[in-house]
């Protein structure tokens, strides 16, 4: 089973990103339980949502406590609470921010962990070039699909296909495959530093 | 057609492909989305013939449905936690006039102190109101129960809820296979009902009766309900031949075959229950479950044929009778009197406290090596508990209880006393 964590804040569409994944999850054959953290459905509070991958039935309901990925919507987060608890030493961290980790104070953590599975990812500003709103969730579903491996960048645009449609869907599918496309080249730079 | 999708969505897509004529409801969450589902199904002419009815209450949307199903129209509603209380005397009269009227409940605690998460307290406080109540475990039995709650509904011309975790489920995406109509068709016939207001060939329906013959109508809705235990198994096995999926009956094991421990519950908890127990049959241990789907009926004998070869049983409730322990539980252990089998009660997830795997573990350990105490409060903050009750020791003005455990909790600075 593969668990990913998602922070955010209420609006940033969270709960959507984990219901995305979890539709992207499905469109490649796998099992996939998409869940929030319920009643904190208030704009700018903290909201966590949770999906869960895998290749059999997943029958667990209790939250993610030991995530094998995070995805950080709001880098505001990381000053209230702690986003890293319980993540697996190999998990996944994908922080949505125009700056590296050591730039927003997070250098110990690139110490700790190295870069291979972690990135940074400007995709508020890529919500807003595509989409016309700085909603983050889809450039960092498309850009999880790079740093993982874990999904085809066409299931992230059949999932955006079966959420919106028309300009909204085309703006959403323009800014996953930029952020897509920026994820992986960023890890293929790293890989041959 | 299997399909990622929202609890509450796949219950909304099961219940139009059940053709009901009349949806009436009043939001409240967690069941909110599955009616207002419906209500888009109705509005862009894809649910039709269909009356989708707004009501002012929940009194009133039980109201309606009491009205539609005694005028011989297929009748449906949702609804939870407050909202049930708030329509408590119209659901007594829906059982009591037996009207076949299906209703999902999507399970949510009940106030005060208000909290809008999940747990068993909402239905189980409608045990005794006649309904049959239903639960499912996951949102493909939430939708399959669905259609089967139709058809046993009709066939006795008794109302019945399918209860499913709010939030939990309701708000839960996962893999659903959606039947086609065709399939729902074959199932379940066109509402013919028993009894009909009809202008044609006027009866009344809700006479006044007095002590000569009052015990007799109750007695036979307890008639109707043991039919029930009858109909439910028979309905799932049809739903088998036509959908092709073990869905519904009574009861259903897990593991239980050489079990020396077992753990009954109800609802989407037994699905953390069964991850628990494959962990611990793996480290030797003889555990397994026993799901209980009918709560209402309670299937006496099934129960007791799933445990009486065990040497222990817990039962993991979601519910909590105050003043007694727990609700479920008291029925569990009817089930099995006289077999000296060692019950225990474990008082869970309250308000939407989680249930975790850890929790579980040590529970289900502590349980095999009987050294639980009768009635269990898991994961209780016992140091918050013990505060607030030497507060009212030393303080006769001691204050608003949840206020003050909040502020014990670092949760609130709005009140504390003493």
């Amino acid at each position: 089973m593969f668990q990913i964590r998602v922070h955010g804040r209420g609006g940033q569409g969270v709960v959507t990103a984990t219901e995305m994944l979890s539709v992207a999850a499905f469109e490649e054959g796998r099992h996939a339980q998409a869940f929030p953290s319920f009643g904190s459905e208030r704009t700018g509070a903290p909201v966590v949502a949770f999906c869960r991958l895998d290749d059999k039935e997943i029958r667990l309901r209790e939250p993610i406590m030991e995530p094998d990925a995070l995805i950080i919507q709001d880098p505001t987060l990381l000053h209230q609470i702690d986003v890293f608890a319980g993540l697996k030493p190999d998990g996944y961290v994908l922080l949505n921010s125009a700056h590296s980790f050591e730039q927003i104070g997070l250098g110990e953590l690139v110490k700790q962990r190295g870069l291979s599975r972690m990135c940074t990812l400007p995709a508020s500003e890529l919500g807003l070039k595509h989409v016309g709103r700085p909603i983050p969730n889809v450039p960092l579903i498309a850009g999880f699909a790079a740093l993982s491996g874990m999904f085809k960048l066409e299931s992230v645009i059949k999932a955006i296909n079966e959420k919106f449609s028309g300009k909204v869907a085309a703006g959403n599918i323009a800014a996953a495959t930029e952020a897509y496309e920026l994820v992986k080249k960023q890890m293929e730079e790293r890989a041959h530093a | 057609m299997l399909k990622q999708i929202e609890g509450s969505k796949a219950v909304a897509e099961a219940i139009a492909l059940c053709r009901p004529e009349v949806i009436c409801a009043y939001p409240i969450s967690p069941q909110t989305h599955i009616v207002e589902a419906l209500g888009e199904m109705v509005k862009a002419g894809d649910l039709t013939p269909c009356e989708f009815i707004n009501v002012e209450s929940e009194f009133a949307a039980m109201s309606v449905a009491i009205g539609s199903s005694a005028a011989g129209a297929r009748s449906y509603t949702a609804t939870a936690s407050q909202g049930l209380l708030f329509m408590v005397e119209a659901v007594y009269n829906a059982a009591g006039l037996g009207l076949p009227i299906v209703m999902t409940v999507a399970n949510r605690a009940i106030g005060a102190p208000i909290n809008i998460w999940n747990d068993h307290s909402d239905s189980l406080s409608q045990r005794d109101s006649g309904w049959m109540q239903l639960f499912a475990e996951t949102n493909q039995e939430a939708v399959d129960l669905h259609i089967q709650a139709f058809k046993l509904a009709e066939e006795l011309s008794m109302p019945i809820m399918v209860c499913m975790d709010g939030f939990i489920l309701t708000h839960a995406f996962e893999r659903v296979d959606i039947p086609t109509q065709e399939q729902v068709d074959g199932y379940l016939p066109p509402f013919d009902p028993r009894q009909m207001l009809d202008p044609a060939e006027p009866v009344s329906i809700g006479a006044m009766v007095g002590p000569e013959a009052f015990m007799e109508v109750k007695y036979l809705a307890h008639a109707k309900q043991m039919q029930a235990l009858e109909l439910i198994p028979q309905l799932a096995a049809e739903f088998k031949q036509q959908f092709g999926r073990d869905s519904g009956g009574l009861v259903r094991t897990y593991r239980a075959d050489d079990a020396e421990t077992m753990i009954v519950a109800m609802g989407s908890v037994l699905g953390t229950v069964k991850d628990t127990v494959d962990e611990l049959r793996e480290q030797g241990h003889k555990i397994g479950v026993l799901g209980i789907i009918s709560y209402r009926p309670f299937p006496l004998k099934e129960v007791r044929a799933a445990l009486v070869n065990c040497k222990r049983f817990v039962v993991l409730e979601k519910s909590l009778a105050v003043g007694m322990g727990g609700i479920v539980a008291t029925d569990v252990r009817m089930a099995v009197s006289g077999t000296g089998l060692k019950g225990y009660t474990a008082i869970a997830g309250l308000g939407g406290r989680n249930i975790t795997k850890a929790s579980l573990h040590k529970l289900f350990l502590e349980a095999e090596q009987e050294q639980l105490p009768p009635v269990t409060f898991v994961d209780l903050d016992w140091d918050v508990v013990n505060k607030q009750l030497e507060r009212e020791k030393q303080n006769r003005h001691s204050g608003p209880i949840a206020e003050n455990i909040l502020y014990d909790k670092g949760m609130s600075s709005s009140a504390k006393f003493g």
